[in-house]
């Protein structure tokens, strides 16, 4: 048998894996349009989940995913617990947008009921070719919303999203649309979290006009079960300024495809994000930053440690478009492997097109450092606490990105709970 | 004659245009152009082969008519026609010749346009030079001071009739003709090449150097070049590339394999320079080679490469350190100006405990080029305390040129050190201002200032071609400033 009869096999036996896990899934009614429509169906109908032979699925095997049996839920069970003090909660449990508040100075729409010219923007920057997760999440959700920060208001709250699975094998494809109004600041707070198991396929787009400003901080928690597949698609106009934290604590599988289109002058980007794994977890990371214009900065931190039988992945990549002159743009990932079975795939990607800039990368992977342990222990500190207080100052240059005290102390509590981390 | 200096080699290579594009009028023993099991048959037969590697040739064919030719590289060309390509070409001559007299002396006279003229080459610089005509070797020198100590330094056809069963033994071991669609095709029809071995504990006296020179409009190149390094012993290798200046675009799939046994060491030097295309993007050769090295127990292999040439460079000359406390190192200067592109880098295979790696690779851009840096650094289970480190940086020369980094680092094993460090720039506007203030021109100043940027890779090249990649350089770069 050739590669190529291999080939057909496998596509043949793959299609009918995407048309399987789909069987117990509803389409939308969703204003959305008929060529979004169109072409979703037309995407899963040609293609399958990708396999490690895709070039951005090198590192990440679906076969466990692909397998699933997931159904969709109505039920909210129990009420969510909020981690924050702010008053501005946004519920969504088991996919199903539980309430939505009022908050001053911010629209929310949700999407079953925008009109069809709203719902323009929703996949406006998103490439739905080829990719069955946009497929999915664009043919089978159920709901979204349409956030709008109004123009030159600052909201001093953090806006939770806290996101919750609360059943077995379920299915949530769920849509956020942020839209930063020209100088606005706002300050989201995602969390994921739950017993239940399942593929969590949220969607954010963020649209930041001229001088909007906009922080993330996304904490992943789920069940060491569960499957997360997450995109967060980021527009920035001139001026603006974004900066998103993605910290990653535990989960079965869990892809971050963090794109961001930096589409105006004097803009700023941030991303930061931090992952701790045990077990079989596998986490992977694909960042894009993309400069189109001119005289903007970005800086990228990445900072992964890596226990038991997991797989890091960490794909980041900086484009300097043709013009898009004076461009300082940093990138760098860090990686700590603790056990024999680890095992960490790194690929800082530069693409430069244009000569006025600094771009640099840099990547590390390794172990403990020895001497500063035995330096630990040598002060009476036990082997466990001085492991624990490495991983903690290894990771610490993430958290110290976080700009909100609460957030931070958060996490650093549930490091703690489940590392057993006794400081 | 004997006080031939460093100086006069610097203007011997003063040339301004391409320099060695030239066609030298010599009558060609060419086959009919196109592929099939036919061709394969003729070169066999033209070449004496005996049966085993005919049967490697078709096995080969079979297997590279299974594959497809690769797209993940970022480079862009019309795909190359491979019923097209006539694929043996060897300067017509009947006998071998007895002695340096009897060699046709146009062939000589294109030698000395090369400066490489075997006569002088062996007074002048001690370096013996297995020179490449096309696809045949037509002269060999040192032969006889490397046989006392019996190295075999010949050509690929010559090594096969002599020596069967050292290329049965290690011909295709470090790449096999599955590895990839050129390899497959190189193996199929690759015509000739140079074939060196190094007996246990023997240290090479002199630089081995072998000259490349596509000659033949039309004739796609497919070298085949094995180093094999006996336990203990040690080689310098040599390997400079020069091609006529042609409209049409030329095929190059070279193959190159280095085998270093047990605490052997092979250090493989590269200039590249052949033609390149004109300034619109017109012409120029296509270089596809796989290049690899194996490193048993203890043994070290080092690629140094200059790449200036070709219009399309796909090459990652990689080290597999199979061995415990092996070595490998990969130094490289790719300069690409006008329209060339080039997708370079390595491969760093860490299988062996406390294996290390060295990458530098310092990319040059001007004009419209594109260049390309794309690496694998591989850490594997058993890789027990391996070590890497790389450094890639990017130089921008003008606004629409490009510079791209594609690091893969793969890490299974938690007692592994990697780094890898990165940057993209241009030349600092304060360096050139600091030279320019002091009365150097623009385009000396860069030329300076490039030069020290590439100090480290260039260091590491023997003497004779470390004065011949500077020149390249500059004259590759010049008038890429504006």
């Amino acid at each position: 048998m050739n590669f190529q009869q291999l080939d057909e096999m496998e596509i043949a036996t793959n299609v009918s894996k995407i048309s399987q896990f789909v069987t117990n899934f509803r389409e939308n009614n969703l204003l959305i349009g008929d060529r979004l429509r169109d072409s979703s169906k037309l995407v899963l109908a040609q293609n399958d989940f990708p396999t490690t032979r895709h070039e951005s699925w090198k590192y990440t095997r679906l076969t466990k995913l692909s397998q699933l049996s997931l159904t969709t839920t109505e039920k909210i069970n129990s009420p969510v617990s909020v981690p924050l003090k702010s008053p501005h909660v946004i519920s969504i449990v088991n996919g199903n947008i539980v309430d939505v508040p009022s908050i001053p100075g911010v629209n929310v729409f949700r999407l079953s009921e925008c009109s069809e010219k709203q719902l323009e923007l929703v996949g406006k920057h998103i490439s739905i070719e080829n990719d069955v997760f946009q497929a999915l999440n664009t043919l089978y959700l159920k709901d979204g919303l349409i956030i709008e920060i109004q123009e030159n208001q600052q909201i001093n709250d953090a806006i939770q999203l806290i996101f919750e699975t609360q059943e077995s094998s379920i299915f949530c494809p769920i849509r956020i649309i942020i839209v930063g109004k020209k100088s606005s600041k706002a300050h989201f707070f995602q969390h994921f979290s739950g017993k239940g198991t399942g593929l969590t396929l949220p969607v954010f787009e963020y649209f930041l006009e001229q001088n909007a400003h906009l922080k993330v901080d996304k904490i992943q928690m789920e069940n060491d079960e569960s499957f997360h597949i997450a995109t967060d698609q980021v527009h920035q106009e001139r001026d603006s300024y974004f900066k998103i934290n993605t910290i990653t604590l535990s989960g079965k599988l869990v892809r971050n495809n963090l794109n961001i289109l930096v589409d105006g002058e004097n803009c700023e980007t941030n991303l930061n994000g931090s992952f701790l794994l045990h077990d079989g977890q596998l986490v992977d990371n694909h960042t894009i930053v993309d400069h189109l214009k001119p005289n903007c900065n970005s800086n990228e931190l990445y900072k992964g440690v890596l226990n038991g039988k997991s797989i890091g992945v960490f794909n980041g990549k900086v484009f300097v478009r043709p013009d898009a002159q004076k461009i300082n743009a940093f990138q760098s990932n860090a990686n700590v492997l603790l056990s024999e079975d680890a095992s960490m795939n790194s690929k800082p990607e530069l693409e430069i097109y244009a000569d006025d800039v600094k771009c640099s990368h840099g990547s590390t992977t390794g172990q403990m450092d020895e001497e500063a342990i035995f330096y630990l222990r040598t002060r009476g500190i036990s082997d466990k606490s001085a492991r624990a207080l490495m991983t903690q100052a290894f990771i610490g240059d993430v958290l110290n990105q976080i700009d909100s005290e609460e957030v931070r102390s958060y996490i650093e509590s549930k490091l703690i709970e489940i590392h057993g981390w006794t400081i | 004659m004997a006080n031939y200096t460093e100086n006069e080699l610097a203007k011997d290579l003063e040339n301004q245009e391409y320099k060695y594009g030239f066609v030298s009028d010599i009558e060609s023993d060419k086959i009919p152009v196109g592929l099939n099991e036919g061709i394969i048959h003729l070169i066999s037969s033209k070449k004496e082969e005996p049966s085993w590697l005919l049967e490697y040739r078709l096995k080969a064919f079979q297997i590279w008519k299974e594959m497809t030719e690769p797209e993940w590289a970022h480079v862009h060309y019309e795909k190359p026609k491979f019923n097209d390509i006539a694929y043996y070409s060897a300067p017509k001559q009947t006998k071998k010749y007895e002695s340096w007299d009897d060699v046709d002396p146009e062939m000589k006279e294109t030698m000395k346009k090369l400066g490489i003229s075997l006569e002088e080459q062996k007074k002048l610089t001690g370096v013996a030079v297995d020179f490449v005509m096309d696809s045949v070797s037509v002269a060999t020198s040192f032969k006889a001071k490397l046989a006392e100590l019996g190295i075999i330094f010949c050509s690929f056809s010559e090594a096969v009739k002599e020596y069967p069963e050292l290329i049965q033994k290690y011909m295709g071991t470090v790449v096999p003709p599955t590895d990839n669609f050129y390899a497959a095709l190189n193996s199929a029809v690759f015509t000739d090449g140079s074939f060196c071995y190094i007996p246990k504990g023997v240290r090479c006296p002199m630089e081995l150097s072998t000259y490349f020179r596509i000659n033949e409009g039309g004739t796609g190149q497919f070298e085949r070049t094995l180093v094999v390094a006996d336990e203990g012993s040690y080689v310098s290798y040599l390997e400079g590339c020069t091609a006529p200046q042609r409209d049409e675009n030329q095929l190059h799939a070279a193959v190159v394999e280095l085998v270093a046994l047990e605490n052997a060491e092979i250090k493989y030097s590269t200039v590249q320079n052949w033609y390149p295309g004109d300034k619109n993007g017109i012409g120029g050769i296509f270089n596809f080679v796989t290049k690899r090295g194996m490193c048993e127990r203890n043994a070290k292999i080092s690629w140094t490469q200059v790449e200036t040439g070709s219009a399309v460079t796909w090459k990652y000359p990689s080290c597999i350190l199979k061995g415990d406390n092996s070595v490998g190192e990969f130094y490289s200067v790719a300069v690409t100006n006008n329209y060339q592109q080039a997708d370079t880098g390595t491969k760093m295979v860490h299988l062996g405990k406390n294996t290390k790696s060295t990458i530098i690779s310092k990319g040059i851009s001007a004009g419209k080029s594109q260049n390309s840096y794309r690496g694998l650094v591989q850490i594997h289970k058993s890789a027990q305390n391996a070590r890497n480190f790389s450094q890639c940086d990017s130089l921008l020369m003008s606004d629409q040129c490009g510079a791209h980094t594609f690091p893969y680092i793969e890490c299974k094993n938690p007692s592994a050190k990697i780094e890898h460090e990165a940057t993209t720039s241009k030349i600092g506007e304060d360096q050139l201002f600091y030279c320019m203030q002091r009365g150097i021109s623009e385009e000396k100043a860069i030329s300076l200032i490039v030069n020290g940027y590439c100090k480290e890779v260039l260091n590491q090249l023997p003497m004779e071609f470390a004065v011949e990649a500077q020149k390249l350089l500059a004259i590759s770069l010049e008038g890429s400033v504006g």
